[in-house]
């Protein structure tokens, strides 16, 4: 499947590309070569680096070290306009394109054929429709409106444009997440085009399945290196994820005696059918899957911010769906994965956004004293060790991890049986990922003087399920899998599954 | 309260007075006569009290276009429920709850057809002016002498300033208080600065913007009576682009058109500024224009410098 290996220079390199943020060391010395006329997938767990590696590629990063290449010229692009123009083209899972606009306006955007300072409309059809043809895809009319095409027609118009301003190194980041399965076959069979005609692609991917399938050769990334990389018809899915896996689990996780109750969250057939599962007080139930698996909507359904299209949900005597409000009295709360967007309201203060779903009881006849709302924040500030100047201050003047231990808070102030965790540690740094591991621990610990609660959590971070879950369950393209018990998995078990491997 | 805050709201406080210290200089001492300060406190009654309620509004996430259009309605309305004969209490309840109901109508289109607030109420502005025009019969209403005529006329020696001030400024205390002191003043914040947290945290969001928009026209419709008395006649023409200086009173004294900020003593501070200037302007014998150019300058040099501000506390 390689092609011969060129004599000269490879079409695009990265090498000993380092970045920091602060303490943390997102990228220590990560090479990256692609040679003219070949797919190369690029695997990581989340975390591992990929992201950072492709912000210093489309030059939204300068990197500390290291250098990049194109045909062996040195390459150092300040903004992904000047990656552009060097040839290098990202196509994101989100795509970039003017929804209001004409297919040949997208293609053709920011170098459009003029004629005596006007718009060379019949050049631009021209040019446009050429593009496309060279991607085999005469289908797609150059007049049509481009919010009106399917996501798959629209991710062609974006590789349109890349090839139509002569974009040599092409890079997608998880291109097929919201593709149906024929459309990724379609997918498929354009790159292999694409790489007949001597283009470099760099392929991204959590499925492991699907850059077996496509790429040539795959380079693994872990903690910011290199973990190793090979063909992709000699390796297995089994050695790849070897690769991604890293050293053991420590002890970050801790593990109070947990006594499993009554269940308090039972869902059945939710989803057409594909999710049926009981959550038990004392017991931290894990939802493992990919982006886009479906596990932040089962997340949302289930709170209410989604509609139950089919099914049924039980929270405690409750029966039905429910709307968010409705929820809080039944004792559940939900914690956003998008903290600065849903979670939190960052121009609010502390105590306002601890607060905010349970205002009753600080004033007589509905009315609201802000000195007992501070009050009853600043026990939360001391019982998580929140770092702030006080109740006072706006959240949006904090760090992540202290943000997150905020929106944490308001589950606990409202004092939730049943807390419903997405991503309760993306983004924040370890020592307060330890702190809240801690946390979540001591909530449904079996400890007198306290009814352990139960929790629902869902992690990108496989280490942090099986750390802290009692029983952890896979969902794939929005189905999802018998729960197992955590301590009969391996981290490499569950990546497998995750990935699309084999059922856990 | 945090020092910051302080800071912040001393800003416009620290404004008013830069401004009222100038036209002083300009004008001379007898700017500052109780005399001019009641005319200047009653110049600024109408803008004030419909910017309290525009406050509210603001802070919700929201905006509100049709507020001139209300206040000429309202004076319609109140010279036409007079002409029927209906006691004075009444006829200003009766204006008032028209000026509600056009709030009410507001809220119901925004949150029912998920249409965005500048939309719908660019098209009640003229659907309410057109009703404004309709009751009237295009005309000036003119009504019977009652003491609505009184509001802001001074009776000497009762009190140190006419009623409708000291309405005014009880209904503004009055709001503030709500914003502050009850549940449903938080959830306006909440709404404002971040709606998708609120719809998390189980905030009613219809009802709150509906409750928010009728609310703030009620004020508005208070604004209206203040309007009928200074005119003593309902007319369908008054009050048209008062919505914009409802606005600016807002936004001078801190409010953000993107909602979860502002404070109702800051929108009189704001309305403040804004009549300072235009007094200041009239009895230094500036032309109108002039008194146009300063207003639209300060408007934008208050919101750079909030923005500058709000930038380096970030920082």
């Amino acid at each position: 499947m390689n092609p011969a290996p060129a004599a000269g220079p490879p079409r695009f390199a990265m090498r000993g590309i380092r970045k920091t943020f602060g303490a943390t060391v997102a990228l220590d010395g990560v090479d990256l070569s692609v040679e003219q006329g070949e797919i190369c997938g690029l695997i990581g767990q989340n975390g591992a680096g990929k992201s950072t590696l492709m912000s210093v590629l489309s030059g939204a990063l300068e990197p500390d070290a290291g250098e990049l290449s194109i045909d062996g010229q040195p390459f150092t692009p300040h903004s992904p306009v000047d990656a552009r123009r060097a040839g290098v083209a990202m196509i994101y899972q989100e795509l970039s394109l003017a929804p209001h606009l004409s297919v040949m306006e997208n293609i053709m955007m920011g170098a459009e054929p003029m004629r005596y300072g006007l718009i060379d409309w019949p050049r631009m059809r021209d040019m446009a429709s050429r593009a496309l043809a060279a991607l085999g895809h005469h289908d797609i009319a150059p007049d049509a409106v481009v919010g009106t095409l399917s996501v798959a027609a629209q991710q062609l118009v974006e590789i349109a444009r890349a090839i139509a301003v002569g974009c040599r190194v092409l890079v997608l980041d998880e291109p097929t997440s919201s593709l149906g399965r024929a459309d990724v076959e379609h997918l498929f069979d354009l790159l292999r085009h694409l790489k007949t005609q001597g283009h470099a692609i760099v392929y991204i991917s959590h499925f492991i399945e699907e850059v077996k399938t496509v790429a040539d050769r795959f380079i693994v990334l872990r903690d910011g290196r290199n973990a190793g990389g090979g063909d992709t018809a000699s390796a297995t899915h089994d050695d790849i994820v070897a690769l991604m896996v890293g050293q053991a689990v420590g002890d970050l996780f801790p593990r109070s005696p947990r006594v499993r109750g009554e269940a308090i969250l039972e869902v059945s057939s939710l989803e057409r059918g594909s999710v049926s599962f009981a959550l038990h007080r004392g017991e931290i139930f894990g939802i493992a899957g990919v982006l886009g698996s479906g596990r932040t909507h089962l997340l949302r359904t289930l709170f209410g911010l989604e509609p139950v299209r089919s099914g049924r949900v039980r929270v405690g005597v409750y029966s039905g769906v429910a709307r968010p409000h409705e929820r809080w009295m039944h004792g559940m709360g939900l914690l956003s994965e998008d903290r600065k967007e849903e979670g939190l309201a960052l121009a609010l203060d502390i105590a306002d956004n601890v607060t905010m779903t349970k205002l009753s009881p600080f004033g007589p006849a509905g009315l609201l004293f802000p000195a007992r709302q501070r009050s009853a924040a600043a026990r939360w500030i001391s019982e998580l060790a929140i770092k702030c100047a006080g109740p006072a201050q706006k959240a949006g003047e904090l760090s992540g991890g202290n943000q997150q231990k905020i929106a944490i808070a308001r589950l606990l102030h409202h004092d939730v049986d049943i807390l419903v965790l997405d991503e309760p540690t993306r983004g924040i740094d370890v020592g307060s990922k330890a702190q809240i591991y801690r946390l979540i621990d001591a909530l449904v610990a079996d400890s007198p003087g306290q009814r352990p609660r139960a929790v629902l959590m869902v992690s990108s971070y496989l280490p942090e399920l099986l750390g802290l879950c009692d029983r952890i369950a896979v969902m794939h393209r929005g189905r999802m899998a018998d729960a197992v018990a955590a301590s009969s998995l391996t981290e490499h078990d569950l990546l497998m599954a995750v990935t699309g491997g084999t059922a856990a | 309260m945090t020092t910051r805050s302080i800071v912040e709201r001393a800003g416009t406080f620290v404004g008013l007075v830069l401004v009222a210290i100038i036209f002083g200089a300009l004008v001379g001492p007898q700017f500052f006569a109780p005399t001019n300060l009641e005319l200047m406190a009653r110049q600024m009654a109408i803008v004030s009290i419909a910017a309290v309620g525009m406050t509210i509004v603001i802070v919700s996430g929201g905006i509100d276009l049709s507020v001139g259009s209300m206040i000429a309605l309202c004076t319609v309305a109140i010279a036409q429920l007079l002409r029927l004969d209906v006691s004075p209490l009444l006829a200003a309840v009766g204006g008032i709850a028209v000026a509600a109901v056009c709030g009410l109508i507001n809220g119901v289109l925004i949150t029912q057809l998920r249409v965005v607030p500048f939309i719908v109420t660019l098209g009640t502005m003229l659907v309410i002016r057109g009703a404004a025009k309709g009751l009237g019969e295009e005309r000036r209403i003119e009504a019977p002498a009652t003491w609505l005529n009184d509001l802001l006329r001074v009776t000497r020696g009762e009190t140190l300033l006419p009623s409708g001030i000291w309405a005014v400024i009880a209904l503004s205390i009055l709001i503030a208080a709500v914003l502050r002191y009850t549940r449903f003043g938080r959830h306006v914040f909440a709404l404002g600065s971040n709606e998708r947290m609120a719809r998390l945290c189980g905030v009613a969001i219809t009802r709150t913007k509906v409750v928010v928009y009728t609310l703030s026209a009620a004020l508005v419709g208070f604004a209206g009576l203040l309007q009928f008395s200074k005119l003593s006649v309902g007319d369908p023409t008054v009050a048209v682009g008062l919505e914009l200086d409802v606005i600016a009173a807002v936004i001078i004294g801190g409010g953000s058109l993107s909602g979860g900020r502002g404070t109702v003593a800051g929108t009189l501070i704001g309305a403040a500024i804004m009549t300072v200037i235009q007094i200041g302007c009239s009895q230094k014998g500036l032309a109108n224009w002039v008194q146009q150019i300063v207003t639209g300058g300060i408007i934008v040099a208050a919101v750079a410098l909030d923005r500058i501000r709000s930038q380096r506390a970030t920082a």
